[in-house]
């Protein structure tokens, strides 16, 4: 090109050449200032604490030593505290896919009226602060006092209060109550890109109802639970509120492990190595499952 | 005793009657349209005898069983959509085979049958095609082998082309039309456009709010139009207002400078309707002067302003020379090509 070109032409597409790239960066620079500034530095600054050295009487020690995550990978506890955050995590997302697939199908073929009373229902939990909505679970399944165990009680159906507070079975309920609207409003999402006559169309053809639900209607709206699941299972593995109120001191996840560590046993680096684990586990899960589920519906869906 | 038959059949959403007294008797291997403007039912109707609709009066009978008894998903009826409701995440040839696999039709049957209907729809090779990556037209050549393969007893189709562009529109009515005279599959289209129900089939059933205008042949429904709804809805009509003169021994029908005996029904003012191609150019007749003319190929479409009102006249183009804009005519027409009905009664 070059060789071809005149000298003049050259030289002003040269002088404009710098500016018209910069043009976008430039653009950007607010956003991107505040993306370093408030989420880059800090993660940064974390993943270098966490390998920082620290000592109850020295404090924390800008070194460069690997004593947290050896730490965190010799002592079972870690694991087993990592193994109960996803295994809590896993299941608070069956929960939801099971009971909010259904859900959101339904909702979908209300009429106008019960459709928006509905869906105000489901939007519910998240309308409410995550500590009332989690002490009103500690009210209703609380000890003897608890308002369910109480009635259960006196109607002789169990004769000891079930066990909720301080239990995994506790915080999974708690979580899939609050993780719900998520999961219906995914699947809903997804409903509405289906034609409303093709399950006219299915039935024509001698498809039964259950037929229709299995073979026509799962399949296009299992991308909506999918992308709901990976929704509800990152919010539910980093989840700090409900796990803290319910699970108290004695059932660790590692939200609040990390949380205690840095304000009760002030282990600062040991507090960054679980968060920083945290935070790369659920990224590897969330971009690794969501590959895999654009790779399966490619075909299928644009 | 005629194949599929629907006998007083009404229905009511609400207070509101959105099909009402409908009466049709269908013969085997007919090809029937219901035609009429948006919103007259025809869709309801259409439905109702698919059964996504239950009837709110009436029976629709098949070879003399009450279908209403019958679930939908045992019908045996062909179905096409509007929107062609084609199941997204199955490929064509497992959307064609739904239908069988439904009836437990054996997988080495299967795969012959399917292959068979999409070769009839001409779409051989497409098998392994998600229907997201396929035209419009190809979509709805596969919702049809869809319906077809399953070998219904009646195919019920909603306007299966309103999504397609005019020349494709085209092709697929005759192709429509070839595939059903060659199965004999009993077919009732739904449609509003005139043409389409003319071209196709053997019968239409105009309908206008709910109601049943006319059932006839194209031909009958287009050159003896039941009622004003009829004719202004299927192709251009002239009205003229006329008076009877009863002065004159035998009585007159006088429009403007225009007249000839009276038929003997009529008395009064009365309205004069014909078809634009029925009008010619004469010595004698109604005084008009042609406000613009347009040349459309193979005629020429006239406006022109008449004593009684404006007039639009289809001549076609037969190479000899036509009155130009401006230019004082004379519009004549035979007796037989109009009809007459009185101007103050519901015509
Ligand atoms: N589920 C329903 N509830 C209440 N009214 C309805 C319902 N379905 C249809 N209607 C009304 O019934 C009338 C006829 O509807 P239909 O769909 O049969 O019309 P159509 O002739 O198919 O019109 P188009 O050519 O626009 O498809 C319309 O006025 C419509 O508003
Ligand atoms: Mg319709």
């Amino acid at each position: 090109m070059s060789t071809v070109g005149t000298t003049a032409p050259q030289a002003v597409v040269a002088s404009s050449e710098p500016s018209a790239a910069g043009t976008p960066w430039l653009l950007s620079a607010p956003a991107l200032m505040l993306f370093v500034g408030v989420l880059v530095i800090p993660l940064a600054m974390t993943v270098m604490l966490s390998f920082h050295d620290w000592g109850q009487y020295k404090g924390i020690e800008p070194v460069f030593i690997l004593k947290n995550w050896r730490e965190i990978a010799s002592d079972p506890y870690y694991a087993e505290m990592f193994w109960r955050t996803f295994r809590i995590a896993l299941l608070a997302t069956a929960i939801t896919a099971v009971l909010g697939a259904p859900e959101a199908y339904i909702l979908n073929r209300m009429s106008g009226r019960w459709k928006g009373f509905f869906m105000l229902l489901i939007l519910g939990p998240l309308l409410i602060s995550v500590v009332a909505r989690t002490l009103g679970w500690a009210l209703l399944f609380g000890g003897n006092n608890g308002l369910v165990n109480k009635l259960l009680i006196s109607l002789g159906l169990i004769n000891a209060p079930l066990p909720f507070m301080f239990t995994e079975t506790g915080i999974v309920v708690a979580l899939a109550h609050v993780m719900m609207p998520f999961m219906v409003l995914s699947v809903w999402v997804a409903l509405q890109r289906v034609d409303p006559q093709i399950e006219n169309a299915a039935m024509s053809l001698g498809a039964g109802a259950f037929t229709i639900i299995r073979r026509i209607i799962l399949p296009q709206i299992m991308p909506g639970v999918l992308s709901g699941a990976i929704i509800v299972f990152s919010l539910s593995a980093s989840a700090f509120a409900t796990p803290a109120i319910i699970g108290g001191r004695r059932l660790k996840v590692a939200a609040t492990l990390a949380y205690d560590e840095f304000l009760n046993t002030l282990n600062w680096p040991l507090g960054a190595a679980v968060a920083v684990l945290l935070l790369v586990a659920l990224a590897l899960i969330v971009v690794g499952s969501n590959a895999l589920i654009e790779r399966r519906y490619a075909e299928v869906f644009r | 005793m005629s194949f599929l038959e629907l006998e007083h059949v009404a229905k009511q959403f609400g207070s509101q009657t959105v099909v009402d007294d409908f009466s049709l008797a269908v013969r085997k291997g007919e090809f029937i349209s219901f035609l009429g403007p948006s919103g007259c039912g025809k869709t309801t109707t259409l439905q109702m005898i698919a059964g996504f609709l239950e009837p709110s009066r009436g029976a629709i009978r098949l070879e003399g069983h009450d279908l209403t008894a019958v679930h939908p998903a045992r019908r045996g009826l062909g179905v096409v959509f509007q929107s062609y409701a084609l199941f997204p995440h199955m490929t064509v040839a497992e959307n064609v085979a739904f239908g069988l696999e439904m009836r437990r039709v054996p997988r080495s049957q299967r795969a012959e049958r399917v292959a068979a209907a999409l070769a009839m729809v001409g779409l051989a090779g497409y098998e392994a095609r998600y229907p997201r990556r396929m035209s419009g037209g190809q979509q709805q050549r596969v919702a049809l082998a869809r319906a077809l393969v399953i070998q219904p007893s009646v195919l019920l189709l909603d306007e299966p082309l309103s999504n397609l562009d005019a020349k494709l529109r085209e092709e697929m009515q005759i192709e429509l039309r070839q595939i059903q005279r060659t199965l004999g599959t009993t077919t009732i289209l739904v449609t509003h456009d005139q043409n389409e129900a003319m071209s196709l089939s053997d019968r239409i059933v105009v309908m206008s709010q709910g109601r049943i205008e006319q059932i006839g042949t194209p031909q009958e429904t287009y050159e003896r139009p039941a009622s004003a709804f009829v004719s202004q809805f299927l192709g251009k009509t002239n009205d003229f207002a006329a008076t009877v003169d009863r002065t004159a021994n035998p009585a007159r029908l006088v429009a403007g400078s225009w007249q000839a005996p009276a038929p003997v029904a009529v008395a009064g003012p009365v309205t004069i309707s014909l078809r634009p191609e029925r009008i010619s150019f004469a010595d004698v007749g109604l005084a008009a002067r042609i406000v613009s003319r347009i040349f459309q190929g193979n005629h020429w479409l006239f406006q022109c302003e008449t004593e009684c009102g404006p007039a639009l006249v289809v001549r076609q183009n037969d190479g000899k020379p036509q009155p130009a804009e401006g230019e004082a005519v004379r519009l004549a027409w035979r007796l037989e090509d109009m009809s007459v009905r009185s101007s103050g009664g519901a015509a």
